[in-house]
């Protein structure tokens, strides 16, 4: 009841100016914890998918759901099963090659993780990483003593396996 | 289409709403809907300071019913009216603002008198717009009546840059508004209702704590037929007041921090507690622990995100509080009422209601005492409000009502200042209703200038200062939780309130007997004047019952010792 636990909550929303500012504040006042926020708009809808992983026990969680519901701007709401969704993200990293056996090294994890180089330059080279969060997390654990210069992570994007949709 | 300026389509807008009163201040960025308003039957009010014309707003919302509409200019015009907003939004009273800004082209320049007031208001508003086309203005005004007035109702804040008013387009004044995410009536569902009468029916020792909802539904007759029904004790939270007349012989008055001894005694022991529309603040609850520990909660809100915040329930009724409680009397009638009732603390109700009604003082003039003078002085018929500290608890304790719409308070915000303005708008919703407000020096020091509005404008009403010269409820606090250390809590002896609403054109009168007081209140409910009675009161005295925060209602103190 009271653990606290990574949440996804997906939600539509219509895509007016200010929208993502009310939630963000919303979350922020109410003391809500966002640990990631995706944010797009859905062509021909007039609306957005926003996906908002935060860290909540049941009652916060529940919280979450009514109190995003209860906005004008908010659409729909529903917090996502990890087992019934997908779930993916992606990482932009920036990492130092001078050294031939680390540049063996970050291209062979690279490849392992399905990665894709974007930009080479004579020290540093530029890569992507997609994947559920916890195998970006896992890719990072695995790099970082080879030498991360610079990184640029988008939080979860998510959607429910299925049929189950939530316009 | 009518081709028309934003300002001419705003004002036809606010005929199409039926507004009668537009309280406000006005100035640069909201001219042009000032000049439009000459042209119009919508009488503007207007204020001395515009946090006492959204209060009026507020009051002439609670008092009527229906959407009260503040109106001021940017930037500090805009901000003035964000406690007004927060007050109304805290209690569900349905107030719409409308405020002026700076030309589109000048927004986010930091220009002269430009605030971001939809980012200060978004905390405290059920919904706000910014309207960036003319033609737009119609919609948005329809809309902010309709989220402020429909639902959990609450404030609505609609932002105008000044050319928006200015520029013409073709109007289109739209029948009904609606958005995809608002979706205000909620229909209990049957399931629910089954599960809440069952319970109910099958309590041995049921009580009923009644919350504003009841009131902004119109339950009270629902309210009351299911108590009767039931035999259920029915508490109230401070914005219940009202949903069950105080003479009943099941009402158990305010429950909580200072609620009354038979409802604080009697709460903790329901088996099957019934929450009607209330939201269970902390005022409400006093510990959770303590607050109903053997109880099953049912708890009916129209508002589903207010359930299971704060107390956990066994199980729920979303919707409308009428349709709730009447579903529920028509299960409960097809079913047995347990046999096997309780009758112990139905039989307490009495002895209870004399501990609460006797409590001692040394006071010459006992506050307590001072507010049921006030209420043989006034009709049974009338309008009271309150500001806030001791004097309101005093009053929400022991001045009985008898019916919904009778009483009005700061109750969630507790907005010092509130209730003069209110009393205004109070007074422009129901001019055949005398209308009087109970206040304290502190408060009625804060918003004081309405005086000038309420004498000018032609809305008489009367003010009741309970005075000590102090702010009371903190310094209460100080001598029992700082050990007697006043800090900025003695006020100046001065102004000489009397004298004071002499000078605003009101009649200023000090009295310092409860004889004297409720002459004095006899005669200015009689007339057809402003009033301001002074009444001094001991600086030392203590609102009893109290529960210490963070202890259980049952840990009730009834005085100092």
């Amino acid at each position: 009841m009271t653990e606290m636990t990574l949440q996804v909550v997906s939600f539509l929303v219509e895509n007016k100016p200010g929208v993502l500012f009310k939630v963000s504040n919303l979350f922020r006042r109410r003391g809500y914890n966002i640990q990631g926020i995706t944010v797009g708009t859905i062509e021909g809808t007039g609306l957005s998918r926003m996906t908002v992983t935060v860290e909540a026990d049941s009652r916060v969680l529940n919280q979450i759901l009514e109190q995003l519901d209860k906005m004008v701007e908010v659409v729909k709401v529903k917090r996502l099963d990890p087992i019934r969704a997908v779930s993916r993200e992606l990482l932009l990293v920036k990492l130092r090659t001078a050294d031939p056996m680390a540049r063996q090294e970050v291209l062979g994890y690279i490849n392992a993780y399905h990665g894709l180089i974007l930009d080479v330059e004579p020290d540093i080279l530029i890569a992507e990483v997609t994947g559920a969060p916890e195998e970006i997390d896992e890719f990072l654990r695995d790099i970082r003593p080879i030498g991360v210069e610079e990184m640029s992570r988008t939080g979860a994007t998510a959607l429910e396996r299925g049929t189950m949709k939530l316009a | 289409m009518p081709e028309m300026t934003g300002a001419e389509a705003y004002v036809k807008a606010l005929e199409i709403e039926g507004v009668e009163y537009i309280f406000g201040v006005t100035g640069a960025a909201i001219m042009p809907i000032c000049d439009e308003l000459l042209k119009s039957n919508i009488r503007y009010v207007g204020g001395a300071h515009e946090q006492g014309s959204a209060h009026m707003a507020d009051g002439y919302a609670r008092a009527s019913g229906r959407v009260g509409v503040v109106q001021a200019t940017s930037g500090p015009g805009a901000t003035n009216i964000v406690t007004g907003m927060a007050t109304a939004q805290l209690d569900s009273s349905p107030v719409v603002a409308f405020t002026g800004q700076v030309p589109k082209g000048m927004v986010g320049t930091d220009a002269f008198q430009e605030v971001d007031i939809i980012g200060v208001t978004a905390s405290v508003t059920k919904h706000n717009i910014q309207v960036m086309e003319a033609a737009e203005v119609p919609h948005a005004v329809k809309a902010a009546f309709y989220i402020a007035s429909t639902g959990r109702r609450g404030a609505v804040l609609v932002d105008l840059p000044k050319d928006v008013q200015t520029d013409k387009a073709e109007m289109v004044f739209p029948e009904k508004v609606e958005f995809r995410g608002y979706h205000p009536n909620i229909e209990p569902s049957p399931n629910e209702i089954h599960w809440a009468a069952t319970l109910l029916a099958k309590a041995r020792r049921p009580v009923i704590i009644a919350g504003g909802g009841v009131i902004a539904s119109g339950a009270s007759q629902e309210l009351v037929s299911l108590a009767e029904m039931i035999q259920a004790p029915v508490a109230h939270s401070l914005m219940g007041k009202g949903s069950m007349p105080s003479d009943h012989p099941l009402s158990l008055g305010l429950c909580g921090m200072h609620g009354r001894y038979e409802a604080n005694k009697i709460v903790p022991e329901a088996d099957v507690l019934l929450i009607v529309g209330a939201r269970l603040s902390d005022r409400t609850t006093g510990s959770i622990d303590g607050f109903a520990p053997n109880a099953r909660i049912i708890h009916i809100d129209l508002d589903r995100s207010e359930i299971d915040k704060n107390v956990d329930s066994i199980t729920r009724v979303v919707g409308d509080a009428k349709l709730a409680l009447r579903g529920i009397m028509e299960k409960i009638a097809l079913q047995k009422i347990n046999g096997n009732r309780d009758e112990t603390i139905i039989k307490k109700i009495e002895e209870f209601r004399a501990q609460t009604s006797e409590l001692r003082s040394d006071s010459p003039l006992p506050g307590p005492e001072v507010i049921r003078a006030i209420r043989r002085a006034m009709p049974r018929d009338s309008i009271a409000v309150t500001d806030v500290g001791q004097h309101q608890m005093w009053a929400a304790q022991h001045y009985d009502v008898y019916g919904p719409g009778t009483f009005f308070t700061s109750g969630g915000l507790g907005t010092m200042g509130w209730g003069t303005p209110a009393a205004i708008g109070a007074k422009a919703a129901r001019g055949d209703l005398p209308v009087l407000n109970i206040s304290g020096d502190g408060s009625f020091a804060m918003t004081e200038n309405n005086l000038a509005i309420a004498v000018d404008e032609g809305f008489p009403i009367t003010i009741v200062i309970l005075n000590n010269h102090m702010l009371g409820m903190v310094a209460q606090w100080q001598r029992l939780f700082y050990d007697h250390r006043y800090s900025a809590v003695n006020r100046p002896i001065h102004p000489d309130f009397a004298k004071l609403a002499e000078s605003y054109g009101a009649e200023g009168v000090y009295v310092d007997s409860i004889q004297g007081l409720e002459a004095a209140l006899r005669r200015a409910v009689g007339s057809d004047y402003t009033t301001v009675i002074d009444v001094p009161i001991d600086p030392e005295e203590n609102v009893y019952p109290m529960v210490p925060p963070g202890m259980g209602l049952k840990d009730i103190l009834l005085g100092d010792d």
